[in-house]
């Protein structure tokens, strides 16, 4: 079964983008801010990551850039999922190596429609 | 809504568009009607219908039909599709004919443009580069109130992270205030009109790849007939005619060459068989 691992700060947040994301058939694991997405990658690098931007401890673009250096840290697709719509974020992420970027308020058909952009699906 | 209402709807949205609501659900009519309703001034569904019913008020019969038209929609429906057009339709299309001659598309049954606009995306970023200037892009509906948004350009954020990816998203579209605003440059190569595919096409003149997809599937069969052989009319010899992936453009395989995943070609005529 194909992971992804779902970071957001919001507790709810992740609650929903966790149901959305295992209906696609994926095994979710949850992460609250750069930091432990760190750790969990460092753990088991996931397929994909849905990504909050701004986070305590470490936010998005932090962790995407720490990631990308980490043995195996390539592989994983990144999905920005953020509140931030400015042109320069979007820019930002892009540049940082992310996929694609979701942006907030989000529902199922964006995430999928997104994922699939990905090549996730 | 009553028997005899939907009865009445479905008779005016097959007369006036070819358009077959048999089968939908009464909520999924009341829906797309309420709204109407409520614009037009009506305290409910039926107040609009006794009306409509009672004065055949042309404006108001038109809203109706125009709300059952609207179908679902996004960027880049069906992605590959664009591709082939922009890698092997379009290219095909300019090695023939007159040496630098317009490249015309005609997206037809467009609704609120998301499908003309890709096409205009699609030959931007896939195409060879010497296309894009030529393209001459055609979008046609017969709902006023969708032209009236594909010619505005502007698109709230839940429809442009659909099927639109992040990266054609940044090429091509402003942010402007709480709106996605296509670009200039995209605009400048589409122009509107509004259509009925029931009515005569050829005033829109020739074309060398007609999109029509997730329409005519909406439309009883005698309609579907009568838009599909509008549709090839103004096709010309060794065009494309794109349906959607699951459609199928039945009784014209003397016309049409098919090519799968919805794709047909017009075949050449006794001149180019000779």
């Amino acid at each position: 079964m194909r992971t992804c691992l779902v970071v957001d700060d919001s507790r709810v947040i992740r609650k929903v983008a966790r149901r959305i994301v295992e209906d696609m058939g994926f095994e979710v694991t949850e992460a609250g801010d750069g930091l432990e997405a760190l750790a969990a990658c460092r753990a088991g690098m996931p397929d994909a990551i849905l990504l909050d931007w701004n986070m305590p401890a470490m936010d998005g673009v932090e962790f995407l850039r720490l990631l990308r250096r980490e043995p195996g840290g390539e592989r994983p697709r990144v999905i920005f999922c953020t509140v931030e719509t400015g042109l320069d974020h979007i820019r930002t992420a892009l540049d940082s190596g992310a996929a694609e970027y979701i942006m907030k308020p989000f529902d199922s058909d964006i995430v999928q429609s997104k994922f699939a952009l990905a090549e996730l699906l | 809504m009553k028997r005899d209402e939907i009865e009445f709807v479905a008779e005016v949205a097959r007369a006036a568009a070819g358009l077959s609501i048999d089968g939908e659900p009464p909520y999924v009519l009341e829906t797309r009607l309420g709204p109407v309703a409520r614009r037009e001034g009506f305290g409910s569904i039926r107040e609009m219908l006794v009306a409509a019913r009672q004065r055949r008020e042309e404006k108001l019969l038109w809203a109706v039909v125009e709300a059952l038209a609207v179908g679902e929609t996004s960027f880049f429906r069906g992605m590959a599709v664009f591709r082939r057009l922009a890698e092997e339709m379009l290219p095909a299309a300019a090695a023939t004919g007159r040496a630098g001659r317009p490249l015309r598309v005609l997206s037809a049954g467009c609704g609120s443009g998301q499908e003309t606009y890709s096409i205009a995306m699609a030959v931007d970023e896939w195409g060879p580069a010497e296309l894009g200037p030529r393209l001459e892009l055609t979008g046609a509906d017969l709902s006023h109130r969708a032209l009236e948004k594909a010619r505005s350009g502007l698109y709230t954020q839940f429809e442009v992270q659909r099927g639109l990816p992040i990266r054609s998203l940044l090429r091509h579209f402003e942010k402007r205030e709480e709106m996605w605003a296509v670009g200039g440059r995209l605009k400048a190569t589409t122009r509107w009109r509004r259509q009925n595919l029931l009515g005569d096409l050829k005033p829109l003149g020739r074309f060398d790849v007609v999109f029509c997809r997730h329409v005519l599937d909406g439309m009883d069969p005698a309609a579907r007939e009568r838009a599909l052989a509008q549709l090839i009319g103004v096709l010309g010899e060794g065009g494309h005619l794109v349906l959607g992936e699951d459609e199928a453009a039945a009784g014209t395989a003397g016309a049409l060459q098919r090519l799968g995943d919805g794709v047909y070609r017009r075949r050449g005529g006794a001149r180019a068989a000779a």
